[in-house]
């Protein structure tokens, strides 16, 4: 304790050293990272001392640590002081009106079939009060509150519920987990939080457009999610128009709690910018996913369909730790002109009769690279686990390229591991034959390409569902003829 | 409707089609036999636009039109279909979405209102009908684990859907049992319109029993050897093609 007061006094000491204080009041601070920002960024959010030591424990995990080097990606050098860690929540409007957007951008927008009101939210217009549809957000918040689902921010949640983010914030990502991982929970500036009691069926798909504050959460995103026993719900994160960003890198954390009986099912669809034809600009989305089945027959499910992103660096886990639990992982990548995705997911086993299936389709076009990189690991006393694994990567045109790196250790003797992988490339007769019936070439790719995704996006909530279509068949505009 | 001018076509650079001359009017039904390998297909391929091919001299106006500069997918809305000899599989792809698609794509070229999914529905419905096809097909994915005589059958009631103004039918009986040629065959009849034309591909008199053609070519070595009416086919049937490249002084 005492230890602790002295390296407080002296942080204290330095902040007035470099007139950080005065700063406190004003929405941003310079740029870099340091201790004191650190300590800033929990002081601007009023946060409980827990949250504090939680930070800084981080914050000094990650300065020991490094970026890992270990995927198939070329990341340029990243420097983390000329980075601002904290920025008001509320921001300017960028634009009147949405005459002043980038037209390229609205045209995606009206391919999706964006309604107006949104597309200015999105595009970061001024958008009319009464359009906020507060309204609509208000009662979803209500019916809720009455089954005692807790949906809100996080910075709320650490406000209104400390105990239960106390207790289950860092237990599935630890702030020593990565370097990613460690960077997010030092600095992160807000996100979701969810809690369904136990026995409650939530009633609604939660998704992140409806949640109040949702817009700007950050770079840093922070996303706990916790199923009571007997509990069901389905969450979903992202949104298919093309959301621009003016920070380059993103790291955020998501960890699911799942405890006995209750099931969770995580559904996204990323769409940020992925730089031009060239490979200038794009966000670098590096995130850390991971669910833990900690109760016995507990399920958890991640499904998803990534088009964004330049450089993308997720493995969505899951943690089979109670017996009998069940873990899936549905993901459909695509990457095109000079996008570079590693992505892929663990499984580790560890309770009895644990079942996991993995399903990766990956899609390459233009100069792009797509890995997939899986991990699935059988602990000793998981006895009669079972995991079926399927990766699969589809090619478009011959510049692009598809690598799998599936890691395989089974540590009992009754347990099953498949894993099965194909490489394919889209052929120019299936492509002909959809011409010779009308279909351009164009339509075409986009058919064909989602007929192979079909399996996964099927596994996507309706609304999703489509739009995830759609996406697919726009990001492969222009990567063929 | 068809004039096709001294077609010449290779394919990696070898030359398969020789300098191909037909005319084909309204009504008319064509047969084109010959030998395996002489470029029946090419000619196929080509007409409906296969980039595979590569269209070295000739020219071919279809309804007016400069058939060779069209893209295949303008060819398949000008109304130009080739039910294929080998029909591809498109996993995932559901028969209807595609058809749908295809429908669609072409109404919107003519400046026709697309078909609501309802009526689509419906057109779909009648059309099953016409060519005696199961749902358990037209419910699946595009020809993904269909019989040969299952494609076939599929490229029959694709091409009713579409309705060309010129459907080439590139070896549509094989692998076809002897009821299934006859309901298929029954179909071509059924579509046929004294606006529409036919190129049947075929080695066998078989079909052309139920499709009776106008004319009947024999294609060998990329050129078109010899032409006559529906009665050349029995003389083929019964003697080969030994007298005809006997005749060409082979
Ligand atoms: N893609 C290709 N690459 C190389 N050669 C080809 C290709 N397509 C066709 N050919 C060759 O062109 C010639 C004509 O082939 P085509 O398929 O047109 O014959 P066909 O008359 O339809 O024969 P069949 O009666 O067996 O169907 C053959 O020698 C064939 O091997
Ligand atoms: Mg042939």
């Amino acid at each position: 304790m005492d230890n602790q007061n002295t390296l407080i006094n002296e942080v204290t000491d330095r902040d007035y050293r470099f007139g950080f204080v005065s700063d406190i009041a004003t929405d941003s601070i310079p740029k870099g990272l340091s201790e004191e920002v650190v300590r800033i960024i929990s002081a601007k959010k009023e946060e409980p001392e827990f949250m504090l030591e939680f930070r800084l424990k981080a914050y000094r995990k990650w300065l020991t640590m490094k970026m890992p080097d270990w995927a198939q990606l070329t990341i340029p050098e990243i420097d983390y002081q000329d980075i601002i860690y904290y920025a008001a929540p509320r921001q300017q409007p960028k634009y009147e009106s949405l005459d002043e957007v980038d037209p390229e951008l609205l045209s995606t927008f009206a391919k999706l079939g964006i309604p107006l009101e949104e597309q200015k939210m999105l595009a970061g217009v001024a958008v009319d009060a009464v359009m906020d549809s507060v309204s609509v957000k208000t009662t979803f918040k209500e019916n809720l509150a009455e089954l005692g689902i807790i949906f809100c921010s996080f910075s709320e949640a650490v406000k209104h519920h400390p105990d239960l983010v106390q207790k289950y914030l860092g237990m599935v990502v630890p702030p020593n987990d990565n370097f990613y991982a460690a960077l997010n929970c030092a600095v992160f500036s807000d996100g979701s939080f969810v809690y369904i009691p136990k026995g409650v069926r939530c009633p609604m798909e939660l998704s992140t457009y409806f949640r109040i504050n949702a817009k700007n959460t950050g770079q840093f995103e922070r996303t706990l999610i916790i199923a009571d026993s007997d509990s069901y719900v389905s969450y979903l994160e992202g949104c298919t128009a093309p959301m621009r960003d003016e920070n380059q890198l993103h790291a955020a954390v998501v960890e699911i709690i799942a405890l006995d009986r209750a099931e969770v099912k995580y559904s996204t669809v990323q769409n940020w910018y992925p730089g031009n034809k060239e490979g200038v600009g794009g966000i670098y989305n590096f995130v850390t996913k991971r669910g833990l089945c900690k109760g016995e027959y507990s399920k958890i499910y991640w499904n998803q369909v990534e088009t964004g992103s330049a450089i993308t660096w997720k493995y969505p886990s899951c943690i089979l730790a109670g017996d009998n639990s069940v873990a899936e992982f549905n993901s459909v990548a695509l990457t095109n002109n000079y996008q570079q995705a590693d992505t892929g997911t663990k499984m580790i086993h560890l309770g009895k009769n644990t079942k996991s299936t993995i399903v990766s389709k990956g899609i390459s076009a233009g100069h792009s690279s797509n890995s997939y990189r899986g991990l699935v690991r059988v602990a000793a006393k998981a006895e009669n686990a079972r995991n079926y694994s399927q990766c699969d990567s589809l090619l478009l045109g011959d510049h692009c390229g598809a690598h799998t790196f599936p890691y395989i250790e089974v540590g009992n003797q009754n347990s099953v591991v498949e894993h099965e992988a194909t490489t394919s490339k889209i052929g120019e007769d299936q492509i002909f034959y959809c011409n010779q019936r009308g279909i351009s070439t164009q339509d075409a790719i986009g058919m064909i390409v989602n007929g192979y995704a079909r399996e996964v996006i099927n596994k996507l909530p309706m609304e999703f569902a489509v739009e995830a279509q759609k996406l697919l068949q726009i990001s492969l505009e222009g990567s063929v003829g | 409707m068809l004039i096709i001018k001294d077609l010449h076509a290779s394919v990696e650079g070898k030359e398969i089609l020789r300098g191909i001359n037909l005319t084909i009017n309204a009504g008319e039904v064509h047969a084109i036999m010959g030998p395996n390998g002489s470029g029946k297909s090419t000619l196929a391929n080509v007409l409906a636009g296969n980039t595979n091919y590569e269209v070295t001299k000739g020219e071919v106006t279809f309804n007016g039109k400069d058939l060779l500069e069209m893209s295949a997918d303008v060819r398949a809305k000008e109304g130009l279909f080739l039910s294929f000899q080998y029909p591809v599989e498109i996993p995932g792809v559901s028969m209807i979405n595609f058809l749908k698609t295809a429908v669609n794509e072409s109404r919107k070229y003519h400046q026709l209102k697309e078909l609501s999914a309802g009526d689509f529905l419906k057109v779909m419905r009648e059309k099953k009908e016409l060519v005696q096809i199961d749902s358990q097909l037209t419910n699946r994915s595009v020809n993904e684990g269909f019989s040969g005589g299952e494609k076939k059958k599929n490229e029959i009631f694709q091409m009713a859907m579409l309705e060309p103004k010129l459907a080439i039918l590139d070896e549509t009986d094989s692998g076809l049992d002897i009821d299934a040629l006859r309901i298929v065959a029954n179909g071509v009849n059924l579509l046929k319109k004294p606006e529409n034309a036919t190129i049947v591909v075929t080695h066998y008199q078989r079909l052309l029993d139920y499709i009776v053609p106008d004319h009947v070519h024999v294609l060998y070595k990329g050129q078109i050897v010899k032409s006559a009416g529906k009665e050349l086919v029995l003389e083929l049937e019964e003697k080969g093609y030994d007298w005809i490249k006997k005749e060409l002084g082979e």
